[in-house]
């Protein structure tokens, strides 16, 4: 390997590894990562809804969604292509408020996205005040860039299970895979584990 | 001769930098020297690769600046604000260092005189690198195919190889145009429009003539003049582009 | 960001073994057939993602895992030189 002389790269903190999963690198930055072009979904047509193997699917308007008990967390997310970002801030409702009420015996979880980009999940994953539909990112309204107008947070797993511009979630009674699960990614995707690619 | 059985551009090679030319206070050519160079056409770029100490890696494409034919190959950079890689080589790198590269890569974007023309070459900002190799090679066949380039950038300051285009030392067939969007010295009398429709149909041929357009620079520049010129009735399979994001970051 | 089949040359000659940016693909949900050079390529991502320009579709995913790069083609009808 040609070390190049005086080469540093993205500022590298020390990780601490009871925050910062096995080969994972801190940033201060928040990189910006795309199977595609960003959608601009109007929020006059935008909603979200939960259906699949429901007894009755649900689906809320924009105006709708945010008169839903939101929450504020601080939580660490961690991408596959190595980067972590600790301490990040988000507002949105809880998976747990939108599925109240919501009548399954499914196992499963396949999100749906504007611009075609899916993932899946184990519902038990989603569940627990583990995952929400987040609107806002430090504060502001999420920019269209980092998934706005909302996006999947799911923060125990590998950012990509995060997934961007997300439009309604399939309750399944079998596992699909999502699109990069599709490609080689892990089903599962703890960063804990390392579970990058299927097989690890 | 392992490596003779790779196929080109494959293999990840060494060179060492000969020499480094401030070209804009943003930019910097580096000239290296490139003992495992299977030689390249004019338009092609290398990919570039960084190892920290610790083991980690970044890469970026860089188009080459330098003619098939020049001394040594040439890359020239861009500093990036809040780049990863472009800062390292603009800033940091030294005469006699390292430098890790592979190609020549890049087939699809490529002039040589037995393509003719005419020639038109599209750059937006940094995207003359490319389009300067191709006019070097140019002079250096002194083909006599019309060729024109025409150069966007914000200002004069901004104009990389200023010297050796403004004096235009390419030759009579080569015309050379500039427009600077944002600002410009006092008595200019070149153009001052960002892209549209009537500035390129200043400068270009009529398809009629089938001229081979090169178009390069930052993907939104690229797209909306790809676009004009397919509006105003170019053939898409004689107009090549290379576009390049707010990349290398 | 989003870039075009020339910001993969690199890769596609890693994987492919020889220069890839002049040949055709033909995309399996629209049919257009263009040079790969002209896909729309997007780089920062897990994998690296080629896009039909006429229609948005994916044409080739490209994975690195374990140090191997894998390349996907079924969004491609065809892959030939020209």
């Amino acid at each position: 390997m040609a070390i190049s002389r005086g080469f540093q790269g993205r500022r590298r903190g020390d990780a601490d590894p009871t925050r910062v999963p096995p080969g994972q690198y801190v940033t201060d930055d928040f990189p910006v990562l795309s199977a595609g072009p960003t959608p601009h979904t109007p929020l006059a047509d935008w909603d979200f809804s939960i259906r699949g193997a429901v007894d009755r699917p649900v689906a809320w308007t924009w105006n709708e969604f945010l008169t839903l008990p939101s929450e504020t967390v601080t939580v660490d997310v961690h991408c596959v292509t190595k980067w972590s970002k600790l301490d990040t801030v988000w507002k949105g409702v809880s998976l747990d408020t939108l599925l109240d009420g919501v009548e399954t015996s499914a196992e499963h979880v396949l999100a749906f996205c504007d611009g075609g980009y899916t993932t899946n999940l184990p519902l038990e994953d989603v569940t627990g005040g583990k995952a929400w539909v987040a609107y806002e990112y430090g504060g502001e309204p999420l920019e269209p860039e980092h998934g706005g107008p909302a996006r999947l947070l799911v923060p125990h797993l590998y950012f990509w299970k995060s997934a961007k511009w997300v439009r309604s979630l399939e309750l399944r009674d079998h596992d699909k895979p999502g699109f990069w699960e599709t490609y080689g990614y892990h089903t599962y995707g703890d960063p804990w584990k390392e579970q990058r690619y299927q097989g690890d | 001769m392992e490596r003779a059985a790779l196929p080109r551009g494959l293999t990840w090679q060494l060179g060492s930098v000969v020499a480094l030319v401030d070209e804009t206070p943003r930019t910097k050519s580096i000239a290296l020297s490139l003992p495992a160079w299977p030689g390249h056409r004019a338009g092609q770029h290398v990919d570039v690769r960084l190892t920290a100490e610790d083991g980690y890696q970044a890469q970026r494409s860089y188009a080459i600046a330098s003619a098939p034919e020049d001394d040594h190959v040439v890359l020239t950079v861009e500093r990036l604000d809040d780049g990863e890689v472009s800062p390292y080589l603009v800033d940091e790198l030294r005469p006699g260092d390292q430098l890790e590269l592979r190609g020549p890569l890049g087939g699809y974007f490529v002039w040589e005189a037995s393509l003719g023309g005419p020639l038109l070459l599209l750059a937006g900002g940094s995207g003359v690198v490319p389009l300067r190799a191709i006019l070097r090679h140019h002079r250096v066949v002194e083909s006599t195919v019309p060729a024109r380039l025409l150069y966007w950038a914000r200002a004069l300051d901004d104009v990389i190889y200023r010297d050796e285009l403004m004096a235009n030392v390419f030759g009579d067939s080569v015309d050379i145009r500039f427009t600077l969007t944002r600002e410009q010295p006092e008595g200019w009398r070149g153009w001052e429009r960002w892209t549209d429709m009537e500035l390129l149909q200043e400068v270009t041929w009529p398809p009629r003539e089938h001229p081979l357009v090169y178009v390069c620079g930052p993907t939104p520049f690229v797209d909306r003049a790809t676009f004009s010129l397919i509006a105003l009735g170019h053939e898409p399979g004689r107009v090549r582009h290379v576009a390049f994001g707010p990349t290398g970051v | 960001m989003e870039l075009d089949g020339n910001g993969i040359a690199g890769t596609m000659m890693g994987v492919f073994g020889h220069e890839m940016t002049t040949e055709f693909g033909t995309c399996a949900s629209c049919g257009a057939r263009s040079m790969v050079g002209e896909f729309r390529v997007y780089l920062r991502a897990p994998g690296v993602v080629a896009r039909c320009r006429h229609c948005g579709s994916v044409v080739m995913v490209f994975v690195e895992a374990r140090g191997v790069t894998c390349v996907d083609l079924r969004g491609l009808a065809a892959l030939d030189p020209a």
